[in-house]
């Protein structure tokens, strides 16, 4: 149940803990207690919105930044990633394989606001060697969910 | 200028959906729990395949008993999910929709005047297409008591020497009923003592929520004298596909392939490419729209036994069919007020056979939002014909 009840509220984590019992034919109490040790073992991490920030007055920037680091003997990329993740305006922080070591996404209220991240806050740090960054035009799709679709149910309303 | 029309065409009746279909067209604003089929897209990684087709100029026909490769990949496929093992080359054939493998089937199984035993209510094409045949269609009425599964006693009462063919259709449209390993023992006993032959209609079979669906071509003694029939539009969201196929033994494909030669030719070659990729790499998309499937049908069963109407547990294919018979109107009366009156659409159980009246076939192939709008007008509607 635990792997049923994880994709249900990924999708949608304000859904009722009664139709969550119901639909996934469980006690409510059940539900409650799985939710709870969840938290715990840290396996949910949040409970989030998903907002399109475009449809809405508050201006808003962000971008990918590919980051280059010589990595610490006996920390690896943890010390480097560390000290990027602690600024609130690193919304992410992953590890990658590949050309770079460490992709940021990072939210400002306009270009100028992240390039000064960039060249007073990241590029200051004595490990990293390089960054390339990359502002988001337009997103089509996050977190699985498309923005701006239109959902018609365009099948006859009574078929055999 | 004679009579153009032939009259056994015109005897049939037609569908009962139809009826009811043009009802509600003529409703502006009406929401469905109506349709027959599923609410999910084709997979992407599906429907990419058949455009790539497309693209590539894959527009010939195939064989006609369809593409080599996909073939093989039903063989695959029947064997992996439901332990079914035929012959690519010679027992399986790709038709236009599992409508077409009952039509053909019939069409090569029938000689005038042989009976065909069909249990109602079911879909609607089996009883026309048998007539079109040349049988004698002998209803079954099933049991809202017996959960709507077909029992060897109703099977002895309704054999003749004429009997020849048995349809078995689930899990069930509309009912939602399945038959579980032990329910086709019972009823394999009586088909084998009374040398029937059966075509098995398994379109919803990936649409099973209690123990994995059993096909009666798996039970002893019965794969020899079984059509089974199957295809993409339930379990991979492909309706529009038109791609369904038919396995049995050789000397029965052989003469369905020779009919289908005639009137078809082949089935759609870009639905074929697009099918062999489902069955390659489809399986995660079912798993993941039964589970859908599963959730809606488990909130729909809670709402009714909360509003304390008679329903029956149903285990299989995107359909309840609860009990209305505490109301004193007939299916289509109920279903005609409800839709007048709550601008909602279901399909009354006479649809699918006499023995449906007093049942409504309530569709849960509609996202959690649609289903709990309508839901709720349902139960809204309930309460105040009881109040009345």
């Amino acid at each position: 149940m635990r792997e049923e009840l994880l994709m249900v509220i990924e999708k949608n984590s304000r859904i009722d803990l009664k139709e969550l019992a119901v639909i996934l034919g469980v006690e409510e109490i059940d539900i409650v207690n799985e939710l709870a040790d969840m938290e715990k073992e840290g396996i949910i991490c949040g409970y989030h919105t998903l907002i399109d920030w475009d449809k809405t007055s508050i201006d808003k920037v962000t971008a990918l930044i590919e980051v280059r680091v010589t990595p610490q003997r006996g920390h690896g990329f943890d010390t480097i990633a560390e000290r990027i993740y602690k600024y609130p305006e690193v919304r992410a922080v992953y590890l990658i394989s590949g050309g770079y070591d460490l992709l940021i996404i990072l939210d400002g209220k306009n270009l100028r606001e992240v390039s000064t991240f960039v060249s007073d806050k990241l590029s200051t740090q004595e490990s990293v060697l390089s960054t390339a960054t990359h502002f988001i035009l337009k997103k089509y799709k996050d977190h699985g969910t498309i923005f701006d679709k239109k959902d018609v149910d365009e099948r006859m309303v009574i078929t055999p | 200028m004679r009579n153009p029309l032939s009259q056994q065409v015109i005897d049939i009746k037609p569908s009962g959906i139809r009826k009811f279909f043009d009802i509600v067209s003529e409703m502006k604003d009406a929401i469905s729990l109506g349709v027959g089929e599923p609410d999910f897209d084709t997979p992407w990684h599906i429907r990419d395949e058949g455009i790539y087709s497309l693209e590539k100029g894959r527009t010939f026909y195939t064989s006609n008993a369809g593409l080599k490769e996909l073939k093989i990949e039903i063989c695959n496929y029947l064997s992996r999910r439901f332990q079914l093992e035929y012959d690519y080359n010679e027992e399986v054939i790709v038709t236009v929709g599992g409508s077409e493998a009952i039509d053909i089937g019939l069409r090569a199984m029938l000689e005038p005047g042989d009976e065909v035993l069909i249990p109602q209510p079911c879909y609607v094409s089996y009883e026309p297409c048998t007539i079109l045949a040349g049988g004698k269609p002998v209803i079954i009425e099933l049991k809202n008591e017996n959960q709507f599964r077909l029992t060897p006693q109703e099977i002895l009462d309704a054999v003749t020497e004429k009997t020849k063919v048995l349809i078995l259709a689930f899990p069930n449209n509309p009912t939602g009923a399945i038959m579980e390993r032990k329910d086709l023992e019972a009823i394999a006993k009586v088909i084998i003592e009374k040398d029937l032959f059966v075509i098995s209609d398994e379109i919803y079979s990936e649409l099973s929520y209690a123990e994995k669906h059993v096909s009666i071509a798996n039970i002893p003694g019965m794969r020899e004298r079984t059509i089974v029939i199957n295809g993409f539009s339930k379990s991979f969201a492909m309706t529009g596909w038109r791609l369904g196929y038919a396995c049995g033994p050789e000397p029965i494909i052989t003469q369905m392939v020779k009919i289908h030669q005639f009137a078809i030719m082949c089935a759609p070659t870009t639905s074929q490419y697009a099918a062999v990729e489902a069955l390659k790499n489809g399986d995660e998309d079912v798993q993941r729209m039964k589970e859908a499937y599963n959730q809606r049908r488990r909130y729909l069963i809670h709402v009714f036994k909360e509003l304390n109407l008679e329903c029956f547990e149903p285990f299989g294919a995107f359909y309840v069919f609860p009990c209305i018979k505490e109301f004193g109107m007939t299916s289509e009366e109920f279903a005609t007020r409800f839709l007048e009156e709550e601008k909602v659409a279901v399909v009354p159980g006479t649809a699918f056979g006499d023995c449906g009246e007093g049942f409504l076939r309530i569709s849960y192939a509609y996202s959690m939002e649609d289903l709990k709008l309508a839901i709720g007008r349902f139960a809204d509607f309930v309460k105040r014909l009881r109040a009345e």
